[in-house]
């Protein structure tokens, strides 16, 4: 399968990472080769076959349903690139 | 004593129980040998006052008595562990500047048991990798050339620090972690022992995510016995990984008894690589007949779906990875890139993983970004976990038939120049994990062992599969194969 920048761009996008223009050629083209190689998946007979969730057939473990934590909010934004007054802090959201 | 930094865990635990030395000591003579190393790229973030710190507590509670095995030991810890108040970055732009204010439970579990932590070790960026080239640190170095060259060669990846560490005798063994194969293809390239649990035997709880159903951590040590010891301290449920497994964690290194004899070994077909080196070819004969004179008994078996595990696992995993990757938007810990006059939270978001992220790492978001995406989910994603199905069929009824451990080469080549694949299409460096890209699709746990050196030289490795829970049982029949291929060489220092 051939990826088109059009394409690529696209992906870029959904996965918001910017890609410069003159650099979507060179990842389409990583792209179609990368699927290119996936698609061998295609020769295999899947008829019947259940997608595989987890290899080991267990019940993820449960707990009560209650707060186990908390009271850490200098602990959480501790590493943030900009806090301010308890809040992590972004460029304007809503116009 | 002399050498203290070449002592394995077990030398180093029984010389300590005898007063012979002390951890202070063993630690001194590392943070000295890694002082002189930087040429290998081995350790990113030194942590000497820790490790001195931690290195008198231990002594103490050696001298009082029962102290565990892993008490006094100084390890190297990748970069992909949070260490509580160290710089943990995935050695990853992204994550510049991020000190996490917890510990990964492994971590916690080996600091509790005593250990000392050196330092965090490089790696391929978000584990990303086979050659520790996507590492924004620069480039691990393997302590080995080839003979008469100065060629610098790669210790693999994606735990390639802590394969050149160990393998250099900065310190006596490392963690790393597996999703592909991470942890024993470098083991194989450096000459030294490396262990991927069954997924589900160690917690991944503060362990940096990249594939979250196919990453587990394991040690890398200078021979078996260690890798048993590390395991047992390693292991354990963990109510904070809800897929770490609540049962029981044995003592591996009892079950290091070295006699094999009666146990089924399995030679898959499928692992004979059309254009594979002789050399590779001759080191799983050589090993087959090693485990037949033990008392093994050898039979043909077929994996029929090896082909696929890793057109699958390229699939699998940047799926999963671009879900895990997701968090990492700028807001709430690492890197945000500065922002033009107007600019908001999309281009935010955009800037800061263009600049953050390598360009590999982008490569594998941005495709599983696409085999996610709405009208190819069950192309490529859903039908991807189906032949993993499959796959793990292969391996359970190979199981149901008898067999108790697998044996195949851990890499399809020693190791190889660093640079040498940087031009190629990626596939060329994906093909590194062949063969052991299966045991992590199907949940297994396996082990890569060094057992020969190619003709210039250079250490290469076979790697035995098992049965899933039955670390034990593996580490017995590498020990076997350990004792037989009695691989002693170290590289020579030039660094």
């Amino acid at each position: 399968m051939s990826i088109d920048t059009e394409t690529a761009r696209r992906v870029a996008k959904l996965a918001r990472i910017k890609v410069e223009d003159d650099a979507l050629p060179a990842l389409a083209s990583e792209f179609s080769a990368i699927l290119g190689f996936i698609e061998q998946l295609n020769e295999v007979d899947v008829e019947g076959v259940e997608p595989m969730t987890s290899v080991t057939p267990q019940r993820l473990k449960r707990r009560e349903d209650v707060v186990t934590d908390g009271n850490q909010q200098a602990a959480v934004l501790k590493n943030a690139p900009d806090a301010r007054e308890g809040f992590f802090a972004v460029p304007k959201v809503v116009e | 004593m002399s050498d203290l930094t070449k002592l394995t865990i077990a030398q180093a635990r029984d010389a300590m129980r005898k007063g012979d030395t002390t951890s202070a000591e063993i630690t001194s003579a590392c943070l000295t040998a890694i002082e002189g190393a930087d040429a290998l790229g081995a350790f990113v973030h030194h942590t000497p006052e820790i490790a001195t710190a931690q290195a008198s507590a231990a002594d103490t509670r050696i001298k009082a008595g029962d102290a565990p095995d892993m008490c006094g030991i100084p390890l190297g810890i990748k970069d992909l562990f949070c260490t509580k108040g160290v710089p943990s970055q995935a050695a990853s732009r992204i994550l510049e500047g991020f000190k996490p204010e917890y510990e990964s439970t492994i971590t916690s579990q080996l600091f509790d048991a005593g250990a000392v932590m050196l330092g965090k070790l490089n790696m391929d960026e978000f584990a990303m990798g086979s050659s520790n080239e996507t590492s924004v640190y620069g480039n691990a170095v393997n302590p080995w050339r080839r003979a008469g060259e100065e060629t610098q060669l790669t210790p693999g990846g994606s735990s390639g620090g802590s394969a050149s560490a160990v393998a250099a005798d900065l310190c006596l063994a490392a963690t790393g972690t597996d999703t592909g194969g991470s942890i024993r293809q470098p083991a194989a390239f450096t000459g030294i022992t490396g262990l991927k649990p069954t997924y589900g035997r160690v917690s991944r709880w503060g362990i940096v995510a990249f594939a979250s159903s196919l990453d587990q951590a394991g040690p890398m040590t200078k021979d078996v016995r260690d890798a048993a010891i590390m395991l047992t301290a390693m292991s354990g449920h963990d109510p904070r990984d809800s897929t770490s497994a609540d049962i029981a964690v044995p003592d591996f290194e009892a079950a290091l008894t070295g006699d094999i004899r009666g146990k089924t070994i399995g030679i898959p077909k499928e692992y004979r690589m059309e254009g594979m080196p002789a050399e590779i070819e001759k080191l799983w004969e050589d090993g087959t007949a090693m485990l037949k004179d033990a008392g093994a008994k050898i039979v043909d078996i077929t994996l029929p779906h090896t082909k696929y595990a890793l057109p699958a696992y390229y699939v699998i995993a940047p799926a999963e990875a671009s879900s895990n990757l997701a968090r990492y938007d700028g807001v709430r810990f690492g890197h945000r890139a500065k922002l033009a006059h107007g600019d908001g939270i999309t281009e935010m978001y955009e800037k800061t993983r263009a600049e953050g992220f390598g360009p590999e790492v982008q490569r594998r978001v941005m495709v599983g970004t696409y085999v996610l995406s709405a009208g190819f989910y069950d192309a490529y994603y859903n039908r991807a976990r189906r032949v993993r199905a499959l796959i793990k069929q292969d391996f359970d009824k190979v199981f149901a038939d008898g067999v108790d451990a697998i044996l195949t080469p851990a890499t399809p080549s020693a190791a190889f120049g660093l640079g040498e694949l940087t031009n190629a299409d990626p596939i060329q460096m994906y093909l590194n994990d062949v063969f052991t890209v299966t045991v992590n699709l199907a949940g297994l746990p396996g082990i890569a062992v060094p057992t020969g050196q190619d003709a210039q030289g250079l250490p290469l490795g076979l790697q035995l599969i098992g049965r899933p829970w039955e670390e034990g049982d593996l580490l017995n029949v590498a020990y076997s194969l350990e004792q037989s291929a009695g691989f002693v060489a170290k590289p020579a220092k030039w660094w």
